[in-house]
């Protein structure tokens, strides 16, 4: 378990930045915290790392958003609409994360269980000050945790 | 307005099923609408707080047949007195557009007349012109709704320029998410509009993302303010954080859009979408309106939200701009506007 504190909004975009270097296709990461935690700024500083220059939206209503023209295509999926288990299956998200695409999947801890048992949890927590958050970083299975130690020292300047 | 040359007038069946709404809808020339039908399922969303992708596309199975026939009815016309066929193709939910699209394509194979593609948010710009038949370009757009928040220039028919758009949430599920955490209840517009009337306005200073920067919007700063500010004040009133959450994100859309309209030499404003029904967007558009001195498009409530009538509209200018679509066409889950 690797964790960090985020200054800001910035902050929080910066750090998600310094982990999609260690994105490789076929990687989930799951996001959890609550309304305002900032999973959206997350993945918008995902993303940008990641080579993509369009505007990286909140994929609530429209489930999913696909950006193909990056370093390693992402998908962002929310599932907060999502409440019974069933329809992450009917929606095709264990097929999807398949297609060599790095998968961000905001409220991603609640639909763990029918994801491959090979992802990186992060889970964004509200600090002290209004726009401070504490990141949690957590590896479930062998891909991650092999690069768990490399990560660790890249993200060093926001580990507390 | 371009007049049909032919005397017959054109009928265009419109078919809409990309997210919450069954609706099938006959217009005439793009223009006069001789039935709009929408068989709502927020009842049944209520429950689980959003859309259930799966939930909705059922849902559409069952009721597309018996929306279609009425609209048939309504109008007094059957399958010979319709021209084309015309279907949300996205964007939306998959599942969801592929009930209307299969049965858009069927029913034009059946009557032997064109299958219109038609994507969702060209079909919101033409609400405005269902209600004001002598509505003409050049106009600017506000389009707010669950998923899209745009500020468009519209020049002609079929002719948009994008001027900005949100760079995270939507207008609308600001709204919702708001309305969620505050316990308002789903669909989080309305509830918030609502509580909102007994609220002052004024009580909290919430920011104003982005006001003088360019035509893009944010709202989820905002969205993390009203819970920051309520994580401290849990005394607050409800009404007074929904009113004050409302006024600032009203407050950026009509600056915005007023500066657009200045800026673009447009002749007038329409909203569009879901949230172009949120009582103080419409009060406040009107008023800069007339400050302005520009005319001011307000469709009717139920033009706002998803109906078919605007799917047949947009229809009847695709086809007469680009003619048919392949009935290879299928679904656009990420549809974005075409512009040109």
């Amino acid at each position: 378990m690797i964790r960090a504190h985020s200054k800001s909004v910035d902050d929080t975009r910066a750090l998600a930045g310094e982990l999609a270097m260690f994105a490789k296709p076929g990687d989930v990461i799951l996001l959890s915290g609550d309304l305002g935690a900032g999973k959206t700024a997350f993945a918008q500083g995902f993303g940008r790392a990641l080579g993509i220059d369009e505007p990286i939206t909140s994929p609530t209503f429209t489930l999913m958003r696909q950006y193909d023209d990056a370093r390693v295509p992402l998908l962002h999926v929310d599932v907060y609409r999502l409440d019974r288990m069933q329809e992450v299956v009917e929606l095709g998200l264990p097929e999807m994360l398949d297609a060599g695409m790095v998968a961000l999947v905001e409220w991603g801890d609640v639909v763990a269980p029918v994801l491959p048992a090979d992802f990186l949890h992060v889970d964004l927590d509200f600090g002290d000050g209004d726009d401070e958050r504490a990141v949690r970083l957590r590896s479930v299975g062998a891909s991650w945790s092999a690069r768990m130690n490399a990560i660790g020292r890249a993200l060093e300047r926001w580990t507390v | 307005m371009v007049t049909d040359e032919r005397a017959e007038p054109t009928v265009v069946l419109g078919i809409e099923t990309s997210c919450d709404e069954t609706a099938a809808a006959v217009v005439a020339n793009g223009a006069a609408v001789m039935s709009s039908v929408v068989s709502s399922q927020v009842d049944l969303h209520a429950r689980f707080g959003g859309v259930v992708p799966e939930i909705a596309s059922r849902a559409h199975v069952e009721l597309l047949t018996p929306v279609v026939a009425e609209a048939l009815v309504e109008a007094g016309i059957d399958g010979d007195g319709v021209d084309a066929v015309a279907a949300t193709i996205g964007p939306g939910l998959v599942g969801s557009l592929l009930v209307g699209i299969s049965a858009a394509k069927a029913l034009s194979l059946v009557w032997g007349v064109p299958f219109v593609g038609v994507n969702h948010l060209e079909a919101h710009l033409y609400a405005s012109f269902l209600e004001e038949p002598d509505l003409e370009p050049p106009l600017v757009v506000l389009l707010v709704s669950g998923g899209h928040t745009l500020l468009i220039a519209m020049e002609g028919h079929a002719r948009y320029r994008l001027l900005g758009t949100t760079v995270d949430d939507a207008a609308g599920e600001a709204f919702d998410k708001v309305a969620r955490f505050l316990g308002l209840g789903y669909p989080g517009g309305p509830a918030v509009d609502r509580v909102a009337m007994e609220g002052d306005p004024a009580a909290v200073d919430f920011p104003r993302a982005m006001l003088d920067d360019g035509f893009d919007f944010s709202f989820s700063g905002l969205k993390t303010a009203v819970i920051n500010h309520v994580r401290k004040h849990p005394g607050l009133a409800t009404a007074d954080v929904a009113a004050s959450f409302q006024r600032a994100v009203v407050d950026v859309l009509v600056h915005k859009a007023r500066r657009a309209v200045r800026e673009t030499g447009a002749r007038g404003l329409c909203l569009a979408g879901g949230v172009a029904a949120n009582s103080l967007l419409r009060e406040r558009a009107l008023d800069a309106a007339m400050e302005d001195g520009i005319r001011c498009y307000l469709p009717s409530r139920s033009m706002c939200t998803d109906n078919a009538a605007m799917v047949a509209a947009a229809g009847y200018w695709r086809l007469r701009s680009d003619g048919p679509s392949s009935l290879a066409l299928g679904a656009a889950p990420n549809l974005r506007l075409a512009l040109g």
